[in-house]
């Protein structure tokens, strides 16, 4: 093995359930360099870090294949201890600090500095004193180390701004002796613009001390400005490792997101459909959805009647959080307008009353009730808000055997969900048809809009095609206006005819599915063209 | 004004932090006034209470701090305390020894009983208070079968004092007077500096073999402690001396002046150290003050109403020295690697676990802790009432340890010490009070026992409400803090970069 590297993971392969998610991937680090880790999401980034630090989730599975070298040394990393015997650290985008504890606590967290006594001499270093003087020291000289001459060793963490945490977190990294390897996973994602700015000087200050620096991030830019070198993955594939220095920004952007776009559904309509600019079906303005880790700040997009629209961009962007405001899961503000009339969003079940329909991406948490039958599910939101399947029989309301039996069989028939009968439960479906039966109880409302999100999570191949010919067969039949909201670009591209990127909240660009690549690509980084 | 509203909005968050004691006192003076009890009658009875329970009610801390919430599995220490007692009465044992071999029997099982208890917990994160009540109850079943089927039906016993009269199974009851009743409390205290001499003795000449052979560091506080100990064992012998500590009870008042005198000397030791050290005078302010106050507290002896009701309330010495020692235990255990890791375990399992702490160990270490403190407990609770109730003891004590520390102001994530000892007088004196208050009030001292009832109840299902309450908030509604991201820019963020 070359032993110019550090870090060397060659040819790792790792299936999950026959699911193969990385293929004969290849990394490889230089002592004292900053190398970026770029992908989309899905790309392998995160399950490649969980085979380096020897994550329990890797084992449980049935461990991976390839080999990992150390300074040239073949290494086996069963345990996240290992790792950090090894050198290895991370520095992880959800904090792992205790808000209730001092920085002191904190950076010596599982690693304190304990003075041995009588009783500890007997009994086992469990019972050592704690030293907190020696650890303030310790947590000083370290916090110093990076520069953070402000932060107090013993003022507690809860309380103080994101950036001030994340520093926290490195600083316990450097002060663990013989770390060798600094992995960053996103860490300017949660961070504001100068605090980023920040947190990269420090990256700097820590690679020339000798130590190398993995960098996972989204952000093509912040790969420019400070990363030496980088991998870049694709679909659990290795697609190249470059020196910054020999690339540029859209040949990265390429790089990660190049891959064919076919047209997954034959479109013979699609010429013959009218959108007219001034009919709009729904409109969103300053929209602004308060959902943790998936937060919108301000939207402002007009959906034209008949059409099928899509919402791209990457994981913790706010794409999600469009629906999960409109379904009224979580607060909003700004307005939403559809067809001409404000919605209400506090009141829940609002836009469902206004001919809305919506298929979540959690399918088995929101969107089904697993332990009921496929009838029940398909006509349970049609029953509630349209009163339909339901007989009175004088005062009293109740459900229309017939009617909904009848219906369930339609659209049994109409989706091709495969089941034994309307009465089977659903939780004992496979992925795909648990999807078109959540399409199914959507259709059942009749819906003017249908916003879908994720359709395709979690389903294979076949049934992945099946359920975007259904969307596109109910926009160009039924003339629903469909709003498509996907983590897959492919998939949008493949059926809407707009699709807008979300970045931080907003709507970054609107682009047409034939754009190129590139500003694909630099799009979901956040890039504007101009850059080039 | 600015400094008058600061004292204000201390004052309020006080409240506001405070408020169930604060609650739970006000309730307790209103019964003490209508009860129209002497308080020579309250404070004796609240003693009284203070010495069987406290220790109890100390073991719930560890387990609540290693975030195993309040443990209503102390009851199963309890049963190994009471199987133990009831093999030492049947085997005749008697006095202090027979409290010693109790205590040996009772320890390995409520070890090993905790252990089980912790890797069931560890089964079922996040449900342990539901499961060790339902724990409590299955305990309960088990003690049962073997004191009513097993003892007499399998093992062969024959005691008519203790067994029912077939032959098979125990005695409702089980009278300790003669043999158990307060082997504990009537230690005399001249026995006990002569054991705490000798103790500390062996202790420092391990201690300095150990320094002999290099693998201990002799300290000065190591030698400071044997000379202060020596100290009293050598002012034992003076007879004025000897003839006041042959006693097993102390006047409230005589251990209230002592208390106050030993804070005194370690107040004074502050100011000196601080004027030796040049340290400024803001080192000085707070031991002058509280010197002031126990100044103060000392002069209130003399007032006739309070004189008389400590002059009339006697302390047993042992369980109160028995009850520091525990607080002196939880606390020292937080200082160490394991209370550390304790902490964080109970602050963040999934941290604990990344920063390579093994938090299901710490967990039933907690709860091999707890359970034995439980036992220990239980033992005190017996010899003292001094009739063993083969079949009651044990079913409420976790019930209303848990609501004595919740009425201190504990709550299901932290408690200390001193919520614990606040908690066990308050409770106790609304338990001694409202009977009588109840039959002043409603000429009913039925309608007092229920109210306590529904009171120790109350405060249990309240402090669990307001648990669940807050965990719920925390899911749906992550911290404040998160919710601005990327949107709020810190003023001292532009500092950072400047450096």
């Amino acid at each position: 093995m070359d032993d110019q590297y550090l870090l060397s993971m060659s040819n790792i392969t790792k299936e999950y359930y026959g699911n193969r998610v990385l293929k004969n991937v290849n990394l490889n680090v230089k002592p004292g360099e900053i190398h970026a880790l770029v992908g989309e999401n899905g790309a392998g980034k995160s399950t490649l870090m969980n085979i380096l630090f020897g994550m329990p989730v890797i084992f449980n599975t049935g461990g991976f294949e390839g080999q990992i070298y150390l300074d040239g040394e073949p290494v086996t990393i069963e345990s996240p201890h290992a790792a950090m015997d090894h050198g290895i650290g991370m520095v992880h985008q959800e904090f792992m600090l205790i808000p209730e504890f001092s920085v002191t606590e904190n950076i010596k967290l599982g690693r304190e500095i304990g003075e041995s006594n009588a009783l500890s001499k007997i009994f086992g270093r469990l019972l050592d004193k704690m030293d907190w003087n020696q650890m303030s020291k310790d947590s000083r000289k370290s916090l110093d180390s990076i520069g953070m001459m402000n932060i107090e060793e013993y003022a507690k963490v809860a309380g103080m701004p994101i950036g001030y945490k994340q520093f926290v977190e490195i600083a316990r990294e450097i002060d663990k002796t013989g770390i060798k390897l600094l992995v960053f996973d996103e860490p300017t994602a949660v961070l504001t613009e100068s605090e980023a700015g920040r947190l990269l000087e420090i990256m700097r200050l820590i690679a020339d001390k000798g130590i190398a620096i993995i960098f996972i991030t989204h952000r093509l830019t912040e790969v420019m400005a400070v990363a030496d070198s980088m991998t870049i993955l694709r679909d659990g594939e290795f697609v190249a490792r470059k020196e910054v220095g020999e690339t540029s920004l859209a040949n990265m952007a390429e790089l990660m997101i190049g891959r064919k776009v076919e047209r997954l559904v034959e479109d013979e309509l699609l010429g013959q459909r009218e959108l007219f600019d001034d009919r709009i079906a729904l409109e969103f303005k300053d929209y602004s959805v308060d959902m943790p880790g998936e937060r919108v700040r301000g939207m402002n997009v007009k959906v034209r009647a008949g059409e099928i629209f899509g919402f791209g961009g990457l994981a913790g962007q706010g794409k999600i959080g469009i629906l999960n405001g409109i379904m009224g899961l979580y607060d909003t503000e700004g307005e939403v307008i559809s067809f001409g009339k404000t919605l209400d969003l506090s009141k829940l079940g609002e836009a469902l009353r206004n001919g809305i329909a919506f298929v979540s991406e959690d399918r088995r948490g929101v969107g089904l009730l697993l332990g009921e039958s496929i009838e029940r599910n398909i006509t349970f939101s049609a029953m509630q808000i349209n009163n339909e399947f339901l007989k009175s029989i004088g005062p009293v309301k109740i459900l229309d055997k017939k009617a909904a039996d009848e219906h369930t069989k339609e659209m049994i028939k109409l989706l091709d969900i495969r089941c034994t009968g309307p009465s089977q439960v659903v939780g004992s479906l496979s992925g795909g048809n648990q999807q078109k039966v959540c399409l199914a109880r959507a259709l059942t409302m009749v819906p003017k809009i249908l916003i879908v999100s994720e359709p395709t999570r979690g389903i294979d191949i076949g049934a992945k095609k099946l359920v975007l010919e259904h969307l596109t067969k109910i926009n160009r039949e039924l003339g629903t206006t469909i709003v498509m909201i996907s983590s897959e670009l492919v998939e949008l591209r493949s059926l809407c005819d707009r699709i807008a990127i979300v970045s931080e909240g907003k709507v970054f660009d609107i682009m047409r599915p034939d754009d190129s690549d590139v500003a694909y690509g630099l799009a979901m980084a956040g890039v504007r063209e101009e850059v080039r | 004004m600015k400094q008058k509203s600061n004292v204000l909005n201390k004052v309020g968050s006080f409240v506001f932090d405070n408020k169930v004691m604060i609650g739970f006192a006000i309730i307790c003076l209103v019964a003490i006034v209508l009860s129209g009890s002497p308080m020579t009658f309250i404070v004796d009875g609240v003693m009284t209470r203070i010495t069987r329970n406290t220790f109890t009610v100390l073991a719930l801390i560890i387990p609540v701090i290693a975030g195993l919430g309040l443990n209503f599995g102390i009851v199963i220490g309890a049963v190994a305390a009471q199987i133990a007692v009831f093999w030492v009465v049947y085997w005749g044992f008697e006095g202090f020894g027979g409290i010693l071999l109790t205590v040996l029997i009772a320890t390995p099982l409520a070890v090993w009983f905790g252990y089980l208890v912790g890797k069931l917990f560890n089964r079922m994160k996040g449900a342990e208070m539901i499961a060790g009540l339902i724990l409590g109850y299955f305990a309960d079943g088990l003690y049962q079968l073997l004191f009513l089927v097993v003892i007499g039906g399998i093992i062969p016993v024959n005691n008519p004092k203790l067994i029912i009269s077939g032959g098979v199974g125990v005695k409702n009851t089980i009278d300790l007077t003669g043999n158990l009743k307060y082997a504990i409390d009537s230690v005399r205290m001249v026995d006990i500096v002569t054991v705490l001499f000798y103790a500390v003795l062996a202790i420092t000449v391990i201690k300095a073999i150990l320094h002999l052979v290099k693998k201990y560091q002799l300290k000065r506080n190591d030698l400071t402690l044997f000379g202060v100990s020596a100290l009293a064992f050598g002012i034992s012998y003076i007879p004025v001396v000897e003839r006041f500590l042959s006693t097993d009870r102390l006047v409230l008042l005589d251990a209230f002046t002592g208390v106050l005198i030993v804070l005194a000397i370690i107040q004074i030791a502050k100011i000196i150290k601080s004027i030796i050290d040049k340290q400024p005078a803001a080192g000085i302010k707070k031991p002058v003050l509280l010197l002031v106050l126990y100044g103060v507290l000392y002069g209130l002896t003399f007032i006739p109403a309070i004189e008389e009701v400590m002059l009339f309330v006697k302390l047993p010495v042992l369980p109160f020295l028995l009850i520091a020692g525990l607080a002196w235990f939880n606390q020292k255990i937080l200082s160490t690697r394991l209370g550390q890791n304790m902490r964080t375990v109970g602050q963040s399992m999934s941290v604990a676990n990344a920063s390579g702490i093994n938090s299901d160990q710490t967990r039933v270490l907690a709860m091999i802790i707890s359970t034995m403190l439980a036992c220990w407990g239980q033992i005190i609770f017996l010899q003292n009432i001094g009739t063993f109730s083969t079949y009651g003891a044990h079913t409420q004590i976790a019930q209303f340890a848990i609501a004595a520390l919740l009425v201190g102001g504990a709550s299901v994530q932290k408690a200390t010490n001193k919520q614990a000892i606040i908690g066990v007088i308050l409770f106790h004196t609304l338990f001694i009070v409202a009977p009588q208050a109840g039959k002043e009030l409603f000429n009913n001292a039925q309608i007092g026992e229920y109210f306590r009832v529904f009171v120790s109840y109350g405060v249990i299902a309240l402090s669990l409400a307001m648990h669940a309450w807050k965990v719920f908030k925390k899911e749906v509604r992550p911290p404040t803090e998160g919710s601005d991201l990327i949107s709020s820019k810190p003023p001292e963020i532009s500092e950072v970069v400047n450096t």
